[in-house]
């Protein structure tokens, strides 16, 4: 009995070691980051976007095909409300031990080809993604700021069709974003899809 | 005309085995897998283009060759595009996979990953396992062999 219950215990105990505890949910405030841009010059929430009203967080990578089909929209997304006071910010939180495609010299290259038109960071000890709560990519949070603040509006999908963006119906980050600038509340917060699973170190 | 038949022969062996991969829609996928008897389901979500899930797949095949006359049976549902129907099967064929596959067509994710169960993110890969009509287990992320069979192993007790 004892032996059963320890079996028990521990299979649980392995189950929960997979996937990462916590996380921000919407209202929280969002934590400070200082990433290693493409560029190699570091960009962090307090430090880079003082003048904007938020920032579109996407944690994404180079090898997931269901990232890819999203990097179109991506680009568009940051092309639309940029301007508006809401630029993208881009993070990679793959380890590259587990996804060599997802290296940060790979990173540079996936930019190049596709013309990202924002910073693509590399969350190289995966912290900002643990205390985001990211769990997978496409993963994205879009936050407005308070004062000093940034605080999480939005948490989830970009839209409802990965496979066809003429087919789409919600468009969950657009309606979010939408709602913000008008000084409204968002309709739908937060929302799921499917993605790949972040490669979290061993 | 005999110079044809082992032609014929072969493109006969060839052409048989071809399992097929059927397009359901979330009632469909229920409906097969949901069932209220003492049958295990093992269900795996996955995709051709999922690496981790096409590496954690041959310990399902292995498990499925092993409970074989087993009250278990083991289902794995694509979350590729129904565009990509061809690719699946082709990859089911190739790697001679032997439970079935399906390939879930249901529309918008948020609302049906919730349906399927509310603690998934929606990465994959992710097992469920359902026991007289009800879900007995829910894990995201893959699986090692021994934690496959000792999670089935439990399950089936």
């Amino acid at each position: 009995m004892k032996t059963k219950l320890v079996a028990i215990v521990a299979g649980l105990l392995m189950l929960a070691s997979f996937k990462p505890e916590g996380g921000l949910k919407v209202g929280d405030k969002a934590a400070d980051f200082k990433l290693k841009n493409i560029d190699g010059k570091e960009v962090s929430l307090s430090g880079n976007f003082k003048s904007d009203k938020g920032v579109i967080v996407v944690f994404t990578c180079n090898h997931c095909p269901f990232a890819k089909k999203y990097e179109d929209r991506v680009i568009a997304l940051d092309k639309k409300y940029k301007g508006l006071g809401y630029p993208v910010v881009a993070i990679n939180p793959n380890d590259p031990v587990k996804s060599p495609e997802d290296s940060y010299d790979n990173m540079k290259k996936r930019s190049k080809e596709k013309g990202f038109t924002f910073p693509y960071l590399f969350d190289e000890t995966q912290a900002t993604a643990l205390a985001y709560g990211a769990t997978n990519t496409p993963h994205i949070y879009i936050l407005q700021k308070a004062g000093s603040d940034f605080v999480v509006k939005y948490i989830g999908a970009i839209d409802d069709n990965s496979d066809d963006a003429k087919a789409v119906k919600e468009k969950y980050a657009e309606e979010a974003l939408d709602a913000l600038l008008a000084g409204k509340p968002v309709a739908t917060t937060k929302t799921k899809a499917i993605g790949c699973t972040i490669k979290w170190k061993a | 005309m005999y110079k044809l038949l082992p032609v014929v022969f072969l493109l006969s062996v060839a052409l048989l085995p071809e399992k097929a991969v059927t397009v359901v829609s979330l009632r469909d996928y229920q409906n097969k897998a949901i069932k209220s008897n003492d049958t295990l389901y093992v269900v795996n979500f996955w995709a051709t283009w999922c690496k981790p899930c096409v590496q954690e797949l041959p310990f399902f095949e292995a498990a499925n060759a092993k409970l074989k006359g087993q009250k278990v049976k083991f289902i794995y549902v694509s979350m590729n595009s129904a565009k990509e129907v061809e690719q699946v099967k082709s990859f089911v064929n190739q790697n001679k996979i032997a439970a079935d596959v399906l390939l879930l067509n249901a529309g918008n994710p948020n609302i049906w990953i919730d349906q399927i169960d509310s603690s998934w993110s929606g990465a994959i890969p992710a097992t469920i396992m359902y026991k007289h009509g009800k879900t007995a287990l829910f894990y995201e992320g893959e699986f090692t062999r021994n934690k496959l069979d000792s999670v089935i192993q439990k399950q089936i007790l």
